[in-house]
């Protein structure tokens, strides 16, 4: 690279240099302190949240004991796995027909697709809230059915904002695929079927993965439209958590943070390294 | 004949210009067609149930009538609830909320812009590691990351205690405004970083050496070559932060205090503490329109890659 020589001249010199990079350290500082203060005081031995008043693994204790919060555990990786599946399905299908052909409505289809991820998750949230609040009766028609019990409002409400996520990381994977592959497949007689199992999905695999792998970590994150259609006896860890929050703060919480953080930053790093592995795979393969 | 038509080809199926094509052609092309839009169909349907149908009702109940018991009912349309958004109480919280928004972005700025030119001016692998150090914070669950501030911002914790022995103040911000914002700007802050890191890393630096050459000093550098090039990630990033920080309900509902509150907790109270669902409607939509009208300068903007 060409700009690997001139980089050189881009690091400002003398005392603005050493300003850049003590505020540098200084911003990852704010990044993580917030996250080692929790993980440190989740072993407080304390009533208060605030100050130290020796180690304690009590709170670790008082989380395996509380039935409550496995419960919601229980609801969030559920949700979480029925949303995801689903919307994966529908995003990497939505995202091949936007990619790979043309056809009418296309555009709009294109525009509605990108408005769950822009639009306000209470904005959201009171949409899924006025809609099941309108309709749960003519839902819960449909024999096996019963939205009453929250459980599927919550799959449905999550999976309504995840396919968007889904079908726009599997598209710039397609984009960024040639569909010559896929000609030479079907000039091979292959069906479009036979083409898609053996050429494309593995090609696009990465994009899938790395699609619903934003699809759980949205799904478990989701607060305010959970908390909007969860139901009793159906409520997600993170509005149970946040439930907490409000009615007055235990160190409870704190050891439940720390489980669920630990949660969200090893699904970090799997899919870091995961997509550095496929990616020096690929670079090998160029190799050869 | 090739089996998947180009692009421009393919689109001239909706133009009147298809009666030129051959008829064998046309058929194939309107074959996929097909195919392209059974395979978008159960997304379509999908979406159509559980998003425009909702977004629709939403709409509706924005223009309904509120019974005296607090019911929402869907007829004798009317302009009622549009015409409390003039009320001081949604003005007020309204202007706080854009000023919270501008505020959290501003700072994003200033936070974000010197890290993202650092991190590009690194070697590789370093670049690599610290881009790292930013996704995992912005992977991680966002309420808990914002519950860690309240254990800091306690009467008597870290970050209070810090400012008293500095003699700054009494450092108690927890459940004000000044607190909102912190929690905004950790929040958001790798919306912005990660953006503007783009921006800069495309720069071509040979142009810096040359304004170097050309007797540009540091500064005038920056100021000539690199602000100018990187604009683009500035826009990116604001809107990102921007957009969610003007519709913010958790960060608000955990370190804000209960007499100033935002858009996000307004409109909920409205549906769960006031039963007022057309008002609600209402004011959900106008943050709508904002947010659209916010990312349709964003993609004008170019900023299509994030």
């Amino acid at each position: 690279m060409s700009k690997g020589v001139a980089r050189s001249t881009a690091e400002p010199q003398g005392l603005s240099r050493w300003w850049l990079r003590g505020h540098s350290l200084l911003v990852f500082v704010f990044f993580y302190a917030p996250i080692v203060v929790l993980f440190v005081f989740s072993f407080n031995d304390s009533n208060a949240v605030g100050n130290w008043k020796g180690f304690t693994l009590g709170w670790y204790e008082a989380f395996l004991d509380n039935q409550n919060v496995h419960e919601s555990i229980w609801i969030s990786v559920k949700v979480c796995l029925f949303s995801t599946v689903i919307a994966v399905v529908l995003g990497t299908a939505s995202a091949l027909a936007l990619e790979r052909f043309r056809w009418w409505g296309q555009k709009a289809f294109d525009a509605v697709l990108y408005l769950p991820i822009i639009i306000p998750d209470v904005t959201m949230a009171v949409m899924m809230l006025v809609f099941f609040g309108e309709t749960a009766h003519w839902f819960n028609v449909i024999p096996g059915v019963d939205l009453t019990s929250g459980l599927e409002k919550l799959v449905l409400s999550h999976v309504a904002f995840n396919i968007s996520f889904v079908s726009v990381v599997v598209r710039a994977r397609l984009a960024n695929l040639d569909a010559s592959m896929e000609e030479a497949a079907a000039d091979l007689y292959a069906n479009r079927w036979q083409a898609f199992r053996r050429v494309t999905l593995p090609q696009i695999m990465p994009g899938v993965l790395g699609g619903a792998l934003l699809a759980i970590t949205i799904s478990l994150d989701d607060v305010v439209v959970s908390s909007f259609v969860a139901a009793v006896g159906a409520t997600p860890i993170s509005v149970y958590v946040f439930g907490m929050l409000r009615k007055g703060v235990s160190p409870l919480v704190n050891s439940v943070s720390v489980v669920m953080l630990t949660a969200s930053i090893s699904l970090v790093l799997a899919s870091l390294v995961f997509s550095r592995a496929t990616g020096s795979e690929r670079e090998e393969r160029l190799k050869t | 004949m090739s089996v998947v038509a180009p692009p421009d080809e393919a689109q001239a199926v909706d133009g009147p210009s298809e009666v030129a094509t051959p008829g064998l052609e046309r058929q194939a092309e309107r074959a996929k067609a097909r195919q392209g839009f059974l395979l978008g169909l159960p997304a379509i349907l999908y979406l159509l149930v559980f998003f425009v149908i909702p977004l629709g009702v939403v709409v509706a109940y924005s223009f309904a009538t509120r019974t005296r018991s607090g019911r929402t009912e869907l007829r004798d349309w009317n302009l009622n609830a549009y015409a409390r958004l003039g009320d001081d109480i949604v003005l007020t919280v309204a202007w706080r909320s854009l000023w919270v928004a501008a505020l959290t972005t501003v700072i994003c700025i200033l936070l974000a812009y010197p890290l993202a030119y650092f991190i590009s001016t690194r070697s590789a692998v370093t670049r690599n590691l610290l881009l790292v150090g930013i996704m995992i914070p912005f992977w991680s669950n966002f309420l808990i990351r914002t519950y860690a501030w309240r254990v800091l911002l306690d009467s008597d914790g870290l970050v209070t205690q810090m400012v008293q022995a500095t003699g700054l103040g009494d450092g108690r911000i927890l459940f004000t405004t000044n607190a909102v914002i912190l929690g905004l700007v950790y929040g958001y802050l790798p919306f912005m970083v990660l953006p503007l890191y783009a921006a800069i890393e495309r720069i071509d630096w040979s142009l810096v050496e040359g304004a170097r050459d050309l007797y540009a000093n540091g500064w005038g550098a920056f100021r000539r070559v690199v602000w100018p090039l990187s604009k683009p990630g500035v826009v990116a990033g604001s809107i990102l932060v921007f957009v969610p920080s003007f519709g913010a309900y958790v960060t608000p509902a955990i370190l804000g205090g209960n007499k100033e509150g935002l858009l996000g907790s307004y409109i909920v109270l409205q549906f769960l503490s006031a039963r007022n669902g057309p008002v609600g409607s209402a004011v959900s939509v106008v943050v709508l329109v904002v947010m659209l009208l916010g990312t349709l300068l964003y993609f004008r903007a170019g900023g299509k890659n994030l």
